[in-house]
Formats: C-alpha cells, structure tokens, sequence
C-alpha cells in the first residue's frame, strides 16, 4: 500500500522525475564559474610559457592550489552537467546513457588527475 | 489564384540552410553549447601539462613544448575566447532568468555583445599575458 497519493509522487518534480535540481546545480555553479575562471584564467595565461621552476612554484602557491582545485572541481561538474543536457537533446536509448557516462568519466578523470598534479606541486 | 500560404509556424533552428535564416538571437545560443564543448580540449591540454610539471622536468620539456607550439597557442587563445563567450552567455542567462532583455531588439544587442566581449576579452587576455 502506497502511504502518498499519486498526485504527491508526482507533483514539482516533472518528467525527468528530478524537479528543478539541474537547472539549479547549473545556476549555482555557474554563479560560483563568473568569479573563479575570470581570475584563473588571467593568472594562467601569465604562467603559460615560463620555465619549469617557475611554473611549478605558480601552482604551489596555496591560492593558485585551491583556485585551480576549485576551477577544475566546480568546471567539470558543470561541463558534465551541461553535456547531458546536450546529449539529451541530440541522442536516444543506450546512445544516451553511454555518452553521459562518457561526459562524466571525462570531468572525473580531469578532476582527478588534477588533484593528484595540485598535490604532488603544493606539498 | 493565391499566393501559397506563408508558414507561420516557428522553425527549428536545426534547419539552418535554405529553409532557416540565421538569426543572431539562435546562433548566440547555439555558440554557448558549441563553446561548452570545445573548452574540453583546452581543459585536457591544461590538466596534461599540470601532470606533466607535477613529474618530472624531462615530461614537462615534451608536453610543455606541445603547449607553446603553434598548435599549442592556437588551443590557448581558441579556449580563452570560448571561456569569455561562455561566460558572457552565462551573464545573459542570468538576464534573461531574472526576465530582463528578453525583447528582440535588446536580445539581439546582446547576441552581438557576446561576440564582441568575447573577442575584446580575448585580446584582454593576450595582453595581460604579454605585459
């Protein structure tokens, strides 16, 4: 016996069965990506090209650590994220759900391989 | 005789070609999804050369050397301007979200500044870098 009506299951929650979750993980991350990638970005596009010491000394330096975790982190669930959208759109059936396990294995992959390069630099 | 009836109806953007005038309204969105993908390959390339200064100097000379190739800039600087147009995107998001812009003439205003930011903060960026 179901203690919820049919119209409590259903309601808010629409025919993805997960409401306004994704758009908000989208509008959140993006409100956080407007100030992260600005200043990344710039930081970066200075450290291009510099020798080895250089560089290395960049991204040890514990703001440059935890803004490149955070740029990383933050950017690649919100590409993930927004991939499945993209996907959803263009492709059907066992193409779907392979290619938004692709996107996330992707973002995880550069997340991870990430870390592991931020703290091998910083400690 | 008559005139065949004009369709009213709206068409799918994915028509572009002889059925479908581009508009800047369409074509600034599509660009949003288009520069979300393309960023994967600036993101791989900066995630590659990290590891590669986390190992050792003789992996960091091979990759960092892909990285400031011709081939290596052309990644940089495309994924610079794909990440100032996404953003600028994202802000008209924010816009149209709150219910502003959303008249025809400001939103193909701001189709226009998207590309135009984008390409200014680009050059932005390349100065920055240089200076």
């Amino acid at each position: 016996m179901r203690y919820l009506t049919p119209r409590k299951r259903a309601e808010g929650l629409g025919s993805a069965r997960h409401g306004t979750r994704h758009h908000m993980a989208m509008v959140i991350s993006g409100w956080a990506l407007l100030f992260i990638v600005p200043v990344f970005v710039v930081i970066l596009a200075r450290t291009l090209g510099r020798d080895f010491e250089t560089v290395r000394a960049t991204f040890a330096n514990p703001f440059m650590a935890i803004l490149t975790g955070l740029f990383l982190f933050v950017g690649m669930r919100h590409f993930a994220r927004g991939a499945q959208t993209a996907i959803e759109d263009y492709t059907h059936g066992f193409a779907r759900e392979a290619l938004i396990m692709l996107a996330n294995a992707i973002a995880y992959l550069v997340i991870g391989g990430g870390f592991y390069a931020l703290v091998k630099l910083a400690l | 005789m008559t005139a065949p009836k004009r369709v009213e109806r709206p068409l799918s953007p994915f028509m572009i070609g002889p059925y479908y005038r581009p508009q800047m309204t369409s074509i600034s969105s599509i660009m949003i999804r288009i520069t979300g993908a393309a960023q994967v390959a600036g993101i791989v390339l900066l995630t590659v050369w990290l590891l590669a200064a986390a190992v050792s100097p003789g992996w960091f000379d091979r990759i960092n050397w892909l990285a400031t190739s011709w081939l290596g800039w052309l990644i940089w600087i495309g994924s610079a301007w794909a990440v100032w147009y996404h953003l600028l995107g994202g802000v008209r998001h924010f816009l149209f979200d709150a219910g502003r812009g959303m008249d025809i003439p400001t939103a193909e205003k701001l189709g226009w500044a998207m590309f135009v930011g984008a390409s200014a903060l680009t050059i932005i960026t390349i100065i920055a870098a240089i200076v």
